[in-house]
């Protein structure tokens, strides 16, 4: 196959396979999981296939239609997109093995619209990924929000409907009151809305509508949680395990924090951005909400919402790594979207687990349930450890990037702040990890075990990754640095 | 087009709804006809009896007017094609002949504005079709059709005589009823007065007709009161045939003749599109009836396209011509869906539909695509206009940030108002326990999904309405010149 048709194949394989997965559904659940592993496996091979034109420069790129003049939907793969799409792509799969354990584990409702929507969200995803414009970005933007609607909203009663509605609420207010304009803004300033290297709108504006313009970009793009637009995110915890997963780890969040890092790098371009000096508020809005994230996570009690505090703050991480502007803090970014991605996908895996084993969900319940669920628990420590930075762990990696950026631009603010929220992960996990290991267990409890053994699994194949991505990221780091040699 | 009066004689009633379809999708069919020839770059002009212009009655289809055409016949076979279910439900048997040779009154009475050249003949058609939408509104079988019905009249009636007050005055003026003649000869008229008044009175009535804020009271009762299967039909086109004659008299006959007259009309116009925009709105997100929230809204979404064509501009023109087309099939296929809903449903309340989704999974799933191109999510028709008028509104300059929150607020609203619906189809307390899926005829549910599916076409390759509104805009600013 072409890498060409590769890329339109990766995008409608997810929807063919949320068909299938409607149908197989109506014949029984293990034909449906059955579909849904073949659809994540085959996606995984064929984005995973378009790595190497990517390793030796190539870039694939596919037009489906003009929708209007100069607005058409096609598509564009670079390195960027394409870590995105193979790290959503890859994480599908061991999700899905989490998914069937967990749901089957807790007797969910409605598991086949659920396995469908998934699908769904994933075929977004992958537009996102190799959306080649802002229109085509902003198409698949939209369709990841609906389509993740009814995950958040799975349990259909009266609190979660009222959860997923602040879900919808703010990512659609702030898509279209904000994102929107950007886009046609820009359409309308420079011309055109492809993703060139170097960006499209230098000359074609001028300070301060500059900042403005990235104002409207970072906060219209609601998925990356920027304060103070990061509500939806706590509010949608209400959602099954694995949809958290989803949202956290492998497509939503990733989403927003890669379409800004994407906008910044080739719609505004890093070197017109930083001779822009109306644009530097972004780093420091970036800094406050990772240091007010991580001051709000310390003081949840429940596992989930503390996690979710946890990712507002590390997404932040990665818009603050972009607005440094400069080439080894852009890598940095990208990295961080990886690490973050595999040692968050852990947390939740753990935490899931803990909710189908024990129904546990808050922090001070989890007294020695290191005895009883040690694999679980040894994988929430290397993903507690990542969110830390601790080698050898992914989280240690992107650190290292950031902050080498963080040098090289003297940017002392942005030190300091990988600093201060370094002590402040250590601050809020470590006690966890303590009560979990060492403190005794109340008596009285819950007689348990592990969680079924899909979950396990699943966990457990995402530390080992976690800890591997430490050892072998070099081929991640070639493949991003391609865009900074474009920088430079 | 008039063959309305042998449906009379059509008596079994199946008869005369196939009677009806065939001719409607006829008429679509020479609809599309005549498109493809106006695509090709000519008005396509038939003088009726032989007698030229000025003097004899002409039919002149410009590009404009084939869009409009193409949304009128559209509508109208769409809707009798799927009709015949929900007409058995609704309207005694016997009287069905009836029914739909009204209903074809109705639809040639709207094509006939469209396609005639000349004032006086766009009263008469916009009558014809008046008397039939009114017979149409009123053969529901609820009672409570008839005082809805009651104003509709009052204030159609009242439009329509403004309007002929108006023609009158121009006739006074310039001696001649002919349109295009209208305008070259509006250049010799000293005495400017009547015109002016000729105008206020023209675009007073229209609005009227046209459901403008703040003369659309008429519209929701009468909306709501309708069978569900008239409902498609009015929302789709009646509003959209008096926005065209509207737009069409002020482009073109007034527009170059009068001073400042571009600057009264957008004066006059925008501020009124702007509140109708933001008030419909508003009242819609709290309304609980299903059919009158879907009815408020049609109002803001006129306001749209009144709002494009108050800039003065080839875009703005081009962006209200675009959402004429665009918002005929978001509104056509919510109430197509609306109609499949009634079959469980009778009272169409909010608080009534919990657990819809569950019964009638296909029609709750159309109606979501639906709202959504009513929202304006990309990939679905609606984005397509949005972002037409969003570009036309930062073209007018400073001014058009503003116009732009105007729209962005109005789409959150439509979001709300919209979701409120979903919630209650997917998330309400369901009437009762066990649910069986129980779909609507497959007759009507196939075109429900038709317009669905053409939602999502028009939004991905919108290429054949953007040319012509295009070339609509084009034209119309030309005789600006």
């Amino acid at each position: 196959m072409t890498p060409e048709s590769t890329i339109l194949a990766a995008i409608c394989l997810p929807l063919a396979g949320a068909l299938a997965i409607g149908l197989a559904g109506r014949v029984s659940a293990n034909l449906r999981e059955s579909v849904t592993m073949v659809t994540a496996g085959t996606l995984a091979w064929l984005v995973w296939s378009l790595l190497p034109t990517l390793m030796a420069g190539g870039r694939p790129a596919v037009e489906v239609s003009e929708v209007m003049p100069g607005l058409s939907i096609a598509f564009r793969v670079e390195p960027l997109g394409m870590l995105f799409a193979a790290l959503a792509s890859g994480l599908w799969i061991v999700n899905s093995i989490y998914s069937i354990g967990y749901m089957r584990g807790n007797k969910e409702k409605n598991q086949t619209r659920f396995f469908v929507c998934f699908a769904l969200a994933l075929s977004a995803t992958m537009g996102v990924a190799f959306a080649g414009n802002l229109f085509t970005l902003f198409l698949f933007y939209e369709l990841l929000t609906l389509s993740t609607y009814p995950l958040v909203s799975h349990k259909g009663d009266a609190a979660t409907v009222r959860s997923a509605r602040v879900y919808l609420g703010v990512l659609l207010t702030t898509s279209i009151g904000l994102f929107l304009p950007a886009i046609i803004w820009t359409y309308a300033v420079a011309g055109t809305g492809d993703f060139v290297l170097g960006g499209i709108l230098a000359g074609n504006l001028g300070d301060p509508e500059v900042g403005l313009l990235l104002a409207l970009f970072v906060f219209g793009i609601g998925k990356a949680a920027v304060m103070p637009v990061h509500r939806w995110l706590p509010a949608a915890m209400v959602a099954p395990t694995p949809v958290s997963a989803l949202l956290h780890a492998v497509a939503v969040v990733k989403a927003g924090v890669f379409a800004i890092t994407k906008i910044i790098v080739y719609v505004f371009g890093i070197d017109f951005l930083f001779a822009s000096p109306s644009s530097g508020w972004l780093l420091y809005v970036a800094v406050f909400t990772i240091l007010a994230a991580s001051l709000v996570a310390l003081r949840q009690t429940n596992i989930k919402r503390l996690l979710a505090y946890s990712t507002i703050a590390q997404l932040s991480y990665v818009v603050m790594a972009a607005a440094i502007l400069k080439p080894l803090a852009e890598v940095g970014a990208a990295i961080h979207i990886v690490a973050h991605a595999f040692g968050k996908i852990t947390l939740f895996f753990a935490a899931g687990a803990i909710y189908v084993a024990s129904k546990k969900t808050e922090i001070y319940q989890l007294k020695g349930i290191g005895r009883r669920m040690p694999w679980t628990m040894t994988a929430f420590t290397i993903g507690a450890l990542s969110m830390i930075g601790v080698p050898p762990t992914a989280g240690f990696v992107s650190k290292w990037y950031i902050l080498a950026g963080a040098f090289q631009a003297d940017n002392l603010v942005a030190v300091f702040t990988i600093i201060a929220s370094t002590v402040l992960n250590a601050a809020y996990f470590l006690p966890i990890l303590y009560m979990a290991w060492f403190a005794r267990e109340e008596s009285g409890g819950k007689e348990h075990g592990e969680a079924p053994f899909a979950a396990v699994l699943a966990l457990t194949i995402t530390a080992v990754l976690t800890l591997a991505f430490f050892l072998f990221n070099g081929p991640v780091i070639d493949l991003e640095s391609q865009v900074v040699r474009g920088l430079n | 087009m008039l063959s309305a009066p042998l449906i009379i004689l059509l008596q079994p009633r199946g008869l005369a709804w196939a009677g009806a379809t065939a001719v409607a999708l006829l008429s679509f069919a020479i609809a599309v006809a005549l498109t493809i020839a106006v695509l090709g770059g000519q008005t396509q002009v038939y003088a009726m009896g032989g007698w030229p212009a000025p003097y004899g009655i002409e039919l002149a289809v410009d590009s404009f007017s084939a869009l409009v055409l193409l949304v009128v016949t559209g509508a109208g076979a769409g809707a009798l094609l799927a009709a015949r279910p929900s007409i058995d439900q609704q309207i005694e048997h016997q009287r069905q002949p009836l029914f739909y040779s009204a209903w074809l009154l109705a639809m040639s009475g709207l094509a006939g504005i469209v396609v005639a050249a000349d004032a006086f003949n766009i009263f008469v058609f916009m009558e014809i079709s008046s008397l039939a939408s009114y017979v149409l509104i009123a053969g529901g079988p609820d009672r409570r059709a008839l005082p809805a019905v009651f104003k509709y009249l009052i204030m159609g009636t009242i439009g329509a005589t403004f309007y002929l007050i108006g023609v009158g005055l121009i006739y006074m003026m310039t001696g001649t009823l002919n349109l295009a003649d209208m305008e070259a000869r509006l250049g010799d008229v000293t005495e400017l007065n009547p015109i002016l008044v000729a105008a206020g009175f023209i675009t007073i009535g229209l609005a009227l007709k046209a459901a403008v804020f703040p003369l659309h009271v008429w519209l929701p009762n009468a909306y709501t009161q309708a069978p569900h299967m008239i409902t498609v039909f009015l929302a789709a086109c009646a509003t959209k045939v008096a926005i065209y004659v509207l737009i069409r008299f002020d482009y073109m006959v007034f527009q170059a003749k009068l001073d400042d007259h571009e600057a009264q009309f957008a004066l006059f116009l925008m501020p009124l599109a702007i509140l109708g925009i933001l008030v419909a709105s508003a009242v819609a997100m709290f309304e609980g009836h299903l059919k009158r929230l879907l009815a408020t809204s049609s109002v803001a979404q006129i306001g749209y396209i009144l709002l494009g064509a108050s800039f003065v501009s080839e875009s703005g023109l081009a962006a209200s011509a675009m959402h004429i087309f665009n918002h005929a099939l978001a509104k056509g296929g919510l109430f197509l869906a609306v109609a499949c809903l009634a079959f469980h449903y009778s009272d169409l309340r909010l608080d009534q539909l919990g657990g819809a989704a569950k019964r009638m999974p296909f029609t709750c799933a159309a109606l979501v695509v639906c709202g959504f191109s009513l929202i304006g999510i990309p990939g679905t028709a609606g984005f397509i206009s949005k972002w037409l008028l969003i570009t036309a509104a930062l073209e007018t300059g400073p001014m058009g940030w503003l116009l732009v929150a105007v729209i962005l607020v109005s789409s959150l609203m439509a979001v709300v108002y919209i979701w409120r619906i979903v919630e209650k189809l997917y998330f309400g307390a369901p009437d009762q326990d066990d649910i069986a899926v129980s779909e609507a005829p497959l007759q009507l549910l196939l075109v429900t999904w038709l317009v669905a599916l053409l939602n999502i076409g028009f939004g991905l390759f919108p290429t054949v309405p953007l040319t012509l509104a295009n070339a609509s805009a084009t034209v119309l600013m030309g005789y600006s010149g």
